[in-house]
């Protein structure tokens, strides 16, 4: 094969529907394969924590109908990658029976249908760990206690190239993956072909958020990505998108900590000795980069752990002398819930809008707030009855704060809303660790089924 | 020749995550030349960065002039992961405010 062709529709399927019409632009190019990631952790720790999707059903459903209506139409592979969100294993049987029923509805000819999990069981982890393994830390994390383990709800693996290859060398028509890279989903066809892993993982770096690489900025748009043996070229389908040097190269820096690296289940991507070149009007042409295999195959891990049931108050306040001390209003609301629940047991948490709201302790003007301040209040407790008396003692003893020079003696808050309304469970992030592992498929189950007709 | 603003002379200037424990800024120029100075002025650097968020070194994960893009990057340490309760900013898409007014010398 002298070179491949993908399109990009989406570079987080579900999150916002595809646009259509740089779509049709794509498939009438007649690519090789049609891919797309459907994963983030942008969107925080709760969707996995709670097994649940942050993508509508319809979105998700949308995208997929496209794509593999155009995928069966054109005859070639559709691959997704973290399939709903969070890849998790009823994620993976989501989209699953998403493809198996679309086929029905539409009568498609039967195709095989692969797709892999990524969970890991917690208690996998905790044998590897009782045998001696190091859970390392990502990114500041220290390495993984049982504590931390016992606090975590969920663990999915973050998958490679490896079982998107095994499911294509089974002959996979479409791929529905769990939690994977990014890269991997477009990486994996490449290398795949023959094609080598330093440009394979480039191409899938510079496909996996598709327009994002292109510009002027419009997301949702097609991309086509294109790899030889020498080189990747990537040309947006949108008619007024292009990929320019500056709009790819820019890309490469997006969302992630340094420009020139990107690592992966096995190694690391290194492109800072790539070139960049406009080859046509809405084409870049990128070469030089070189892929480092990894001394030792670990697979990053990521875990959610509920912290507990969640309320949410908010108060109001325009007294220049109340806002000068909305600290100690703060504390005073504070000692109140210390005398209701004691020190632990719960998080009580304060946004002061007008200050230091976005940006806390970042801040470089968080001496001269705003003439109103607008404060969130968060109070998490283990069960519904107790972080609503938290958040709303947090809240409504604000109102009572006792200032020695205050004028106003008939209360030292506004309220626009006098009651406190339940939020989502908190979650938080327990897990950002990588796990050893002998086999690169070892933490990720390959399965092939049929759909279709 | 008076001043200029970081805001007159980048075409983009973000902040987002990277991964759940990280917060990584973009300052992209479209000239060649405007990144040329604005490196030169030494005005967006690891240390003025540390005096304007108020951070200790150590708060810096990478910090990368990117010729390719005409581009300046670093990235911070979050204090907690992204989405813990408390957070304010769970993509940390409105960080780099305080970026927009850097003075920068005329070339």
């Amino acid at each position: 094969m002298r070179s491949l062709r993908i399109i990009c529709p989406n570079g987080h399927l579900g999150f916002a529907p595809i646009r259509v019409d740089s779509f049709r632009l794509g498939i009438a190019a007649r690519p090789d394969y049609i891919a797309a990631d459907s994963g983030s952790d942008d969107v925080g720790p709760i969707p996995l924590g709670t097994d649940t999707s942050t993508s509508p059903l319809a979105w998700q459903t949308h995208d997929l109908e496209h794509m593999l209506l155009a995928s069966r139409e054109l005859g070639v592979p559709m691959i997704i990658g973290s399939a709903g969100d969070t890849g998790a294993n009823s994620r993976v049987d989501l989209y699953v029976g998403i493809i198996k029923e679309l086929a029905a509805k539409h009568r498609l000819r039967p195709f095989k249908l692969g797709y892999f999990y990524s969970e890991v069981g917690k208690e996998h982890v905790r044998r590897r760990m009782r045998a001696g393994e190091t859970v390392a830390g990502l990114e500041g994390h220290q390495t993984l206690t049982g504590a931390e383990l016992d606090a975590t709800e969920r663990i999915v693996a973050m998958a490679g190239v490896h079982p998107f290859i095994e499911l294509l060398k089974a002959g996979a028509d479409v791929i529905i993956g769990g939690r994977s890279s990014d890269s991997c989903v477009f990486a994996a066809p490449a290398i795949h072909h023959g094609f080598t892993e330093a440009h394979s993982y480039y191409l899938g770096k510079v496909l996996e958020c598709a327009s994002f690489c292109a510009e002027p900025y419009g997301g949702k748009e097609t991309v086509l990505g294109e790899i030889t043996a020498d080189a990747v070229e990537v040309t947006a389908m949108h008619p007024d998108q292009r990929c320019t040097v500056a709009s790819v190269a820019g890309h490469a820096m997006y969302e992630r900590s340094n420009p020139y690296f990107e690592h992966v289940a096995g190694g690391t991507l290194d492109m800072s000795e790539c070139r960049y070149e406009q080859v046509a009007e809405k084409t870049t042409r990128i070469s030089g980069a070189a892929f480092r295999p990894a001394a030792e195959f670990r697979v990053k891990l990521e875990g959610a752990g509920r912290i507990g049931e969640r309320f949410v108050g908010m108060v109001g306040i325009r007294d220049p002398y109340t806002i000068a001390h909305v600290d100690e209003v703060i504390g005073w609301a504070r000692d109140k819930v210390r005398e209701r629940f004691g020190d632990t047991g719960y998080e009580l948490h304060y946004t002061v809008y007008g200050r230091d709201g976005i940006m806390g302790e970042l801040e470089p003007m968080r001496d001269r707030p705003g003439h109103e301040l607008c404060i969130l209040v968060q109070g998490v407790a283990p069960t519904v009855a107790m972080a609503e008396e938290v958040c709303m003692t947090g809240t409504r003893q604000m109102f009572y704060a006792r200032l020695p020079d205050v004028k106003g003696s008939a209360g030292s808050v506004a309220f626009a809303l006098d009651e406190v309304l339940r939020a989502s469970p908190a979650y938080r992030w327990t897990v950002n660790h990588t796990l050893r592992c002998e086999d690169p498929l070892e933490l990720f189950p390959t399965h092939l089924t049929t759909a279709g007709v | 020749m008076a001043t200029q603003k970081l805001s007159e002379l980048a075409k983009t200037i973000r902040s987002k995550n990277a991964g759940v424990d990280l917060i990584t800024f973009d300052i992209i120029f479209t000239e060649r030349a405007t990144y040329e100075r604005v490196k030169r002025a030494g005005v967006l650097t690891r240390e003025t960065v540390c005096k304007l968020y108020r951070i200790p070194p150590e708060r810096i994960s990478d910090f990368v002039e990117f010729d390719p893009a005409n581009a300046i990057k670093f990235t911070i340490y979050r204090l907690r992961p992204s989405g813990s309760p408390g957070d304010p900013d769970i993509f940390g898409a409105q960080q780099y405010a305080p970026l927009l007014d850097i003075e920068v010398p005329a070339g």
